[in-house]
């Protein structure tokens, strides 16, 4: 694993036993006691995450906000200083470059966290649709990045800093001091479909917020977090993941994700291909299924029509440890995306029957 | 985690003979390197298998990986109660969760199986 990137965690993971595979280029734990466990310390108590792979990227300078508005389908001109949108990066298609969380720290300085894996494909792209009229600036290294997930988050960080945790609303985000280490964006975002923060870290005093959170947060139940139930936890709640489920070649109404698409802001990169697409109907939805055999429907399965022909394609499966059942995620055709439909997956050429089910798979609210 | 009467295979299974019969498992490490399985699917009573061919699934929150038959035979019994309970290949891979019994056409394949010795240092030297 010599060519692989190591995050400024690293020793921690070495130390904590974590079973480390290569991961977008990085070294990265995929899991450290077990997938199951850990899945459910994040759902029951609180969980560490070392996320410290995923790229961050500044548009700086008075018209920050104008190119921003242009790059991303979400309005970032409705929020405030101080918020954060879960957004679409696309291309001329349509397609997704990316999918980013947007943070507006004021009108001439906004910070995009992007996906590791296209940390350098974001950038260039940024750069090139910017056409000089902000700077933009690729801050992935400064930065350590921690996810603090689950019901016990909010106790434990609190623990660690005098920055009051309450006035921070979901996607809302401060800067304040964590265990010692000053300049900690705060961002009350996630990916796990629980309460908690992702903590972007000044790159050397990673290891210092990660040791501090472990031991202040013993009794709470804290637990290290791989990315095995990093995909189980945010598969329940069916949050995509790019090269999985979105890629450049799928649009966010087909994906499902029209709420991120705002059609009546001003003119942004895909909006005429959305605009069509949407007066004509898509004709793939991404859904929800539960397979009904217990088998995994894994990414790249083909879903099938009684004949064995190709109709559509699983893009993530799990079986989900708080639902113990085998769900996945799936692009089918429009007519048999709504609830209750029935497709067929082919899984190591036995079909498996499937039905499309509500989402997210895990209903918090009745939980 | 290598019980020294058993015998095993380079795909990490393993082997208990009970006479004519061959019990078969996986391997603490298969599990290990498994994670969480979900799910198993075991041949029939009454299949015949065939030594190095697909015996059965064995399939995790990670991944899904093939059994291979570690002999040739016949199937006489497949363990339902780990199908019914597969997290069990984690808990207790060489007890509760062996997976099928077969009757050994030919005691002289057992020679091309691994003893315990020879399988640790397989381990060791596949390690990195």
């Amino acid at each position: 694993m010599a060519d692989l990137l190591r995050t400024p965690l690293y020793e921690v993971h070495q130390r904590a036993g974590a079973r480390l595979v290569p991961f977008a280029g990085y070294e990265m734990p995929v899991q450290y006691k077990g997938v199951i466990e850990e899945h459910e310390a994040v759902r029951n108590a609180v969980g560490l995450f070392d996320v410290s792979h995923m790229g961050e990227v500044e548009i700086r300078g008075p018209k920050a906000l104008d190119v921003a508005q242009r790059l991303v389908t979400n309005d970032v001109a409705a929020i405030q200083d101080g918020q954060a949108v879960y957004s679409g990066l696309l291309n001329e298609k349509g397609g997704f470059v990316d999918d980013i969380v947007v943070y507006r720290f004021s009108p001439t300085r906004i910070f995009i966290c992007v996906n590791a894996s296209n940390r350098h494909k974001d950038f260039e792209w940024m750069r090139s649709q910017a056409r000089g009229e902000a700077e933009v600036v690729d801050r992935s290294d400064e930065f350590a990045q921690i996810a603090v997930q689950g019901p016990k988050a909010a106790q434990l960080v609190q623990r660690l800093t005098t920055t009051k945790l309450d006035d921070i609303k979901t996607y809302h985000f401060a800067v304040g001091e964590v265990a010692g280490v000053k300049d900690v964006i705060i961002s009350r975002t996630g990916y796990t479909g629980e309460d908690g923060f992702e903590l972007y870290i000044p790159a050397q005093d990673g290891a210092q917020v990660w040791d501090a959170l472990m031991d202040k947060g013993q009794d709470l139940g804290v637990r290290p977090i791989g990315l095995g139930a990093r995909d189980t936890l945010r598969l329940e709640m069916k949050y995509a993941l790019y090269g999985n489920d979105i890629d450049d070649d799928h649009t966010p109404l087909e994906a499902g994700l029209g709420w991120i698409v705002k059609l009546q802001k001003g003119d942004f990169i895909g909006k005429k291909v959305l605009e069509e697409q949407k007066a004509r109907g898509v004709t793939r939805k991404l859904v929800g299924l539960e397979v009904e055999d217990g088998r995994i429907a894994r990414h790249g399965y083909k879903v099938v029509d009684e004949k064995g022909a190709v109709i559509g394609e699983v893009t993530s499966g799990t079986q989900s440890p708080s639902l113990k059942k085998a769900i996945a995620m799936a692009y089918v055709p429009t007519a048999l995306s709504a609830v209750d439909s029935r497709v067929l997956v082919d899984i190591r050429g036995k079909p498996a029957p499937a039905r499309v089910v509500k989402t997210p798979f895990l209903d918090k609210g009745k939980k | 985690m290598i019980p020294k009467e058993l015998k095993y295979t380079k795909d990490h299974e393993w082997v208990r003979v009970e006479g004519n019969m061959a019990v078969v498992g996986i391997t603490h490490h298969a599990q290990s390197a498994l994670g969480d399985v979900v799910y198993l699917e075991l041949p029939k009573a009454g299949t015949t298998v065939s030594a190095h061919q697909p015996l059965g699934v064995v399939e995790s929150v990670k991944a899904v990986s093939d059994i291979y038959s570690p002999i040739s035979g016949k199937v006489v019994e497949s363990n339902q109660d780990v199908v019914g309970a597969p997290q069990q290949v984690n808990q207790d891979p060489y007890g509760k969760a062996w997976m099928v019994k077969i009757e050994i056409k030919d005691q002289g394949e057992l020679n091309a199986l691994l003893d315990a010795a020879a399988y640790e240092k397989l381990l060791k030297d596949t390690a990195h």
